[in-house]
């Protein structure tokens, strides 16, 4: 794995031809391991900001799963929405659920018309659009947080703004960030091609959904095709929290084991740390927790009181992990 | 037979825009030709495709690309798909099976066409426009002739019922007992309230808040009807809002559950099964054409918001090559004003409702709030076969204010006593554009797609009468 991130010091390069920026330029080379020479891994020096040095050591998503199996632990992935209730909020937040265990973070870009949510993430959506949150906006925070987190970041996003930028650009965009992989709620698989393709060849790890309603043949053939993980939405309907979680989880997690050795995440509905508990306890290799943390966030009086329940829920949920 | 699933494979070949006897939106422009070149049957239909680029492939002839409406992945070229969630594609799949299943079930079809006949009461005139083909009369005397097919004459006052009906009996054989559809205007929600409560089927309409408020009569009938009507908050409150907010809860009771989907829009398999459940307009056309002047009209105008009535219309004639297509779309305040609903003249293809197609969308992929006073085209997009359409060059689009629309909902009210939709009254403003272009004789049949009725509460506020 460390291979594969020292193949990409050529692009990296580029890429730091392109900053301009005089106030990051001391540290910034060191702040993600894409930026890394092959040489520095090891060595003792330290940046100059201790809380970014961690960030060394980010796998990719797949990467993660490895790490965790060879641990016997399941991942834990937090989603929350980029720019509710404001971008700087989302860049505390990313911090806050890094430092309190997340293994990958799930990071929602809003959009307006997300067919896959429900109330509470379209909502979230909403508030952030008009907050004036856009591609760009999370890109830069993003630029500027990602390099100081431990885990890796997957963004959410619908189709359409992606291919408005383009799906190459979009990309070559969000790899220069450090984005680590894309979930794509509205492109099943027959459309997945030119955003597969695009991806590999960017080294974003595309990962594909599948839902209790998925024959099985077609099953196969998504968990075939994804990677990083696959993610397994729990029930039929759309994001947000619910009572249970379905026992009908545990014989699909039976029948996609039996297909693959695949890492696979389970999401949708769940809320709680009984759930995460019962979910891992099924032979889930990652739990997903979306709509109850970004309520968290959505509701509170100040971002301040947010982040600090939010830290307080995330180690509530880690906890029926560990 | 009130459908059929026949996918036809048609060869593009281009010819010089000069044969067209009519004058064209881009004189510049190639005009594409359609020429039947095979029917298939619906389950041969992936291995077809192979079949007609092995034959393009092995002739000596010039490659001529083969254009199939829609593909096995129910792409229109490069418009349609499916870009849902993966929880509806078993769905899509079953639905789409079961259509082409239908369409040779002569069980089925015989109940549709009864239904259609007794119940819709089709077919529906096309009616010769006396004094408005007089009111585009040149001085000389000189001017096309205007035939409405009229599709306000339906039981519920529009074409939407067409699909619905053919929609509900669909689910019936599918089993589901649950049925939910998008509205706009509140003609679709009608329609589908209408033909629950016949087939005895639950039924719940999602309707953008705001379109309750246009549409205050609509909602009450569909209320009367039985159905459930969901007022939709989100987004804008309008059409767009309702049918993210349908598909959602497609999506979360898909297995007891059937989506009427209202337009030619949203993912394969709709957009060619609601064109094939309108296609009833423009086949009824041909035939009554032949009967009242022994040939084809020249030039067929069909409002366009989702664009099911004028797909089914257009259908019937997009092989015959010297049949104008015009679409009209809704231009709102103006096409510079950015408050409009003229998504294929102004829009960029993008996806929006499980379909690529034109649709109006911000620099970085958000859609649009579109405007249009008329709530049935108030829709930022389109269905995928006018995007492929347009970008052919098979059709041409065009779009009109709400002003015009509102002068023409008058002028057909005082020259024929017939009081059209507002959709249907841009469609009727386009000939103040089109009719001073025709040649003398011209043959143009406009769709009049609905009844105003449901728009007198709009249209007093605007209109002096």
């Amino acid at each position: 794995m460390n291979m594969s991130i020292a193949s990409k010091s050529s692009s990296a390069t580029t890429f730091l031809h392109l900053q301009h920026n005089p106030q990051h330029s001391l540290f910034r080379p060191l702040r993600s391991p894409t930026f890394l020479p092959v040489s520095l891994k090891s060595s003792s020096f330290k940046p100059p900001m201790a809380t970014l040095a961690v960030a060394s050591s980010t796998l990719g998503l797949s990467d993660t799963f490895s790490k965790l199996k060879q641990d016997g632990k399941v991942a834990f992935i937090p989603y929350i929405t980029a720019g509710d209730p404001d971008l700087s909020t989302t860049a505390e937040a990313l911090k806050v659920l890094d430092t309190c265990g997340s293994d990958i973070i799930e990071l929602g870009v809003p959009y307006s018309d997300p067919l896959a949510d429900g109330p509470v993430i379209q909502a979230a959506a909403t508030r952030a659009l008009a907050k004036g949150a856009n591609l760009d906006a999370i890109l830069n925070m993003l630029k500027e947080v990602i390099p100081q987190l431990s885990c890796p970041v997957a963004l959410f996003t619908y189709y359409n703004p992606i291919l408005k930028r383009g799906v190459e650009k979009f990309m070559i965009t969000v790899k220069e960030v450090g984005v680590h992989g894309l979930v794509v709620p509205d492109v099943p698989l027959e459309e997945t091609e030119l955003l597969r393709q695009e991806a590999s060849k960017h080294n974003i790890e595309l990962v594909l959904l599948t839902t209790p309603t998925t024959p099985r043949e077609r099953m196969k053939a998504i968990v075939e095709a994804t990677e990083g993980f696959l993610y397994l939405v729990s029930s039929i309907g759309v994001t947000g929290a619910r009572a249970s979680v379905s026992g009908k989880v545990q014989s699909l997690l039976q029948e996609i084991k039996a297909e693959s050795s695949k890492p696979v995440a389970v999401g949708f509905g769940i809320s709680k740390p009984e759930h995460v508990k019962q979910v891992a306890g099924w032979g889930a290799d990652g739990v997903i927790v979306g709509s109850a943390v970004v309520k968290i966030l959505g509701e509170a009086k100040s971002p301040e009181e947010g982040l600090q329940e939010l830290a307080e829920f995330t180690k509530s949920l880690k906890a029926a992990l560990i | 037979m009130a459908f059929s699933s026949s996918n036809i494979t048609y060869r593009a070949t281009i010819t010089k825009p000069s044969s067209s006897p009519y004058p064209r939106s881009n004189p510049s422009q190639s005009s594409l030709t359609f020429t039947k070149a095979s029917t298939f049957s619906p389950k041969s239909f992936s291995v077809s495709c192979v079949m007609t680029q092995q034959s393009t492939n092995s002739s000596a002839a010039p490659a001529e690309p083969a254009v199939l409406r829609p593909d096995s992945l129910g792409r229109f070229g490069k418009f349609g798909g499916k870009y849902v969630p993966e929880t509806l594609m078993y769905a899509l799949s079953e639905l789409e099976s079961a259509f082409h299943a239908l369409a040779t079930d002569h069980e089925f079809q015989k109940e549709l066409d009864g239904i259609l006949k007794d119940y819709v009461g089709r077919e529906s005139p096309l009616y010769f426009a006396e004094r408005l083909t007089e009111h585009y009369k040149r001085p000389n005397g000189e001017g096309p002739e205007i035939y409405l097919k009229r599709e306000d004459l339906n039981h519920t006052g529009a074409h939407k019922i067409n699909n619905a009906v053919a929609q509900a009996l669909l689910a019936k054989k599918l089993g589901k007992e649950r049925i939910i559809a998008e509205t706009g205007a509140g003609q679709h929600g009608v329609a589908t309230a209408t033909v629950c409560a016949r087939f005895g089927l639950k039924c719940i309409i999602y309707m953008g808040a705001q379109d309750m408020e246009r549409q205050a009569l609509n909602v009450f009938r569909m209320k009367l009807l039985g159905a459930e009507v969901r007022a939709v908050h989100s987004g804008t409150a309008t059409l767009k809002d309702a049918t993210s907010e349908a598909i959602r809860d497609w999506v979360t009771n898909v297995e007891t559950t059937h989506y009427i989907l209202g337009s030619v829009a949203g993912p394969h398999p709709y957009p060619m099964m609601v064109r094939e459940f309108h296609a009833v307009i423009g086949k009824e056309t041909r035939k009554q054409a032949l009967e009242k002047w022994g040939g084809k009209p020249d030039v067929l105008v069909a409002c366009v918001g989702g664009g099911s009535n004028a797909m089914g219309l257009f259908h019937e004639f997009v092989d015959d090559k010297d049949v104008r297509l015009i679409g009209v779309e809704a231009a709102g305040f103006g096409l510079d004003s950015g408050k409009h609903a003229a998504t294929l003249t102004k829009g960029e293809v993008g996806v929006l409702h499980g379909a690529m197609s034109y649709l109006l969308q911000d620099d970085d992929g958000q859609i649009i709030e579109p405007h249009s006073i008329s709530a049935g085209l108030d829709y930022p997009g389109v269905g995928p076969e006018h995007s492929f359409l347009k970008d052919l060059g098979r059709a041409e689009y065009y779009s009109i204010t709400d002003a015009e629309a509102l002068e023409a909902f008058k002028r057909l009210s005082r020259l024929e006593g017939i009081i059209p939709a507002l959709e249907t009254s841009h469609a009727l403003a386009y000939l103040e554009k089109l009719c001073p272009t025709l040649p003398n004789g011209t043959k143009v049949v406009l769709n009049c797609s609905g009844r105003g009725d449901k728009d007198v509460h709009t249209a007093i506020k605007h209109l002096q009468v």
